[in-house]
């Protein structure tokens, strides 16, 4: 049993601050001076004294260390450090590991971060768990799962999702036009963004003329490569309200196993119908909307992982605003799209509009929207889902205005 | 095929495959306790925990469960092949293959099209298991 009948997380912790660095094509600056204007720009944000911060939430692949960090900031009473896990997937696990930390009294003000130099001329790691542009890292063998991929040419996540994409395409009738709206609605999103990398919205016209990338997914359907970096402070209820910002509290956190695309053999055998109980997002929206005491018709605006756009229809599907295979019609009917879509998604742009902070940069976003100060603000949004990515093991966060 | 493709580098629980491969033969490791197929290979079976498997051989035939055409940017030795296929094979027996597709043009490639497996020599003792389309009527399952 997954213990979530005796839940001591659900409501017990807030998120009191959020900052940004500038996001950029390239910044010229390394991680560790990206995390720390990030992580210095969400205490601020909070009126939080940057010594008090107590405890780490990093990134499964973050490069800056937490060593680093401590040095770099002076975080001398940092008692709780921890990782989210898979990629893409832990993007909202940052903000539900920390939540965990505060509500079981193991931290009292944690920061959860990313930070990423990835433009083609920068420092980006050689380390390969970096990700980066993995065409550019291959060596003449392929180890691991890479065994059995790259010798048949497929090393690139877009690779790998065009394949899960085209197979929901055969199973659901899903067209890549439906991708692309997804695409179109975020830059339109972006372009009412003034911290966003992509500020001109495009129709669905440039989105038939982009470039295919790997069939049917083309280049303004990816994430951006950028960098920049993203933080929030998470703290607990009482802190929280005791600080500068309103009050934006975590309803409930899940996370959930299941495969992920660097191992499309695995993929395909416990996913291949999207229908399968053990696939990662059923699995989580399960739990987390339990553990809120919420479904999803109380959620008012959704921050999905958008690595590829295709990501946000099997998301949607997964966590049940709509039937399996409903998600390309739900797209097209206009449903993801502020200001009159009934579930706006990725309202700053996402990561082919605003930036690819490796979806932390959505959790902020979740933030303005429940202190109604975004730029495509849903009127009265009270509550917000944030999830990780829908190809990997993963993780979800509900939060709450007030 | 360019002879600088990706070389596997597999532990000893994946060997056993591309040498078995590089002898034009497709063999999938198989639980010794409940027959169920493991791949990829991994030191346990997923449904009932055995470390017991034996080498089995399979049909080699199976079903299209989805494909991609790859366009730049791809690995350095795929250069000179864009756009070109991948594919994802359900083979008869159950298990997914990644793959590709030899003999069938970028545009008439399809879900549900049965095929064969058939081995490419890349290098000495080195051959990948391709795909080509079965030459029957026979309905996709």
């Amino acid at each position: 049993m997954s213990g979530h009948e005796v839940d001591l997380v659900s409501r017990r912790s807030a998120i009191a601050g959020i900052g940004q660095t500038p996001y950029a094509k390239n910044l010229g600056r390394s991680e560790l001076d990206l995390a720390c204007e990030a992580i210095i720009a969400a205490c601020d944000d909070a009126g939080f004294p940057v010594p008090e911060v107590d405890g780490i939430v990093s990134y499964h692949v973050e490069q800056v260390s937490e060593e680093a960090l401590v040095h770099a900031l002076g975080l001398d009473n940092c008692s709780f450090m921890a990782r989210t896990t898979s990629g893409g997937g832990g993007a909202a696990s940052v903000v539900g590991l920390a939540a965990i930390a505060v509500a079981s009294g193991q931290a009292e003000s944690v920061v959860a971060f990313r930070a990423r130099n990835r433009s083609k001329g920068a420092s980006y790691g050689a380390d390969p768990n970096q990700g980066g542009r993995p065409w550019e890292k291959v060596g003449a063998g392929a180890t691991d799962s890479k065994q059995w991929h790259h010798p048949f040419g497929v090393a690139a996540p877009a690779q790998e999702m065009a394949l899960i994409a085209r197979r929901h395409m055969h199973l659901f009738g899903t067209t890549a036009e439906q991708f692309g709206m997804q695409a179109v609605a975020q830059r339109f999103h972006a372009s009412r963004n003034p911290h966003a990398i992509m500020r001109e919205a495009i129709t669905l016209d440039d989105w038939r003329n982009a470039r295919m990338i790997a069939d049917p997914i083309r280049l303004v359907d990816c994430s951006l490569e950028n960098d920049g970096a993203t933080a929030v402070l998470v703290t607990t209820p009482e802190r929280a309200r005791d600080l500068a910002q309103p009050v934006v509290t975590v309803l409930a956190q899940a996370m959930g196993a299941g495969p992920i695309h660097v191992s499309l053999a695995d993929y395909f055998r416990r996913s291949s119908s999207f229908h399968d109980h053990d696939f990662a997002g059923r699995h989580i929206a399960k739990q987390v909307f339990a553990r809120a005491g919420l479904t999803p018709a109380d959620v008012d605006v959704a921050m999905i992982f958008d690595h590829f756009s295709m990501a946000v229809p099997l998301s949607l599907e997964q966590y049940g605003f709509c039937g399996i295979g409903a998600g390309g019609p739900m797209i097209e009917s206009g449903a993801t799209r502020w200001p009159a879509g009934g579930l706006p998604v990725n309202t700053h742009g996402g990561s082919n509009g605003e930036a690819f902070i490796h979806g932390v940069n959505h959790v902020p976003e979740a933030v303005r929207q429940l202190r109604a100060t975004s730029t495509a603000q849903v009127e009265g949004a009270a509550v917000a889902l944030v999830t990780g990515a829908i190809t990997d093991p993963a993780g979800a966060v509900l939060l709450g205005r007030g | 095929m360019p002879a600088d493709v990706p070389r596997p580098v597999p532990g000893p629980v994946e060997a056993p495959f591309w040498e078995w491969c590089a002898r034009h033969e497709l063999r999938l490791p198989r639980c010794a306790d409940c027959a169920t197929f493991r791949f990829p290979p991994r030191p346990r079976c997923h449904v009932c925990r055995s470390a017991a498997y034996t080498w089995e051989p399979v049909a080699g035939t199976g079903t299209v469960a989805s494909y991609t055409v790859i366009s730049p940017p791809v690995l350095p030795a795929f250069a000179d092949r864009v756009p070109y296929n991948a594919v994802v094979v359900e083979l008869d027996e159950g298990p997914f293959l990644v793959s590709n597709l030899l003999d069938v043009a970028n545009e008439d490639l399809a879900t549900g099209m049965r095929v064969e497996v058939t081995f490419v020599d890349v290098a000495d003792g080195f051959a990948l298991h391709q795909f080509r389309p079965v030459v029957t009527t026979e309905a996709a399952t």
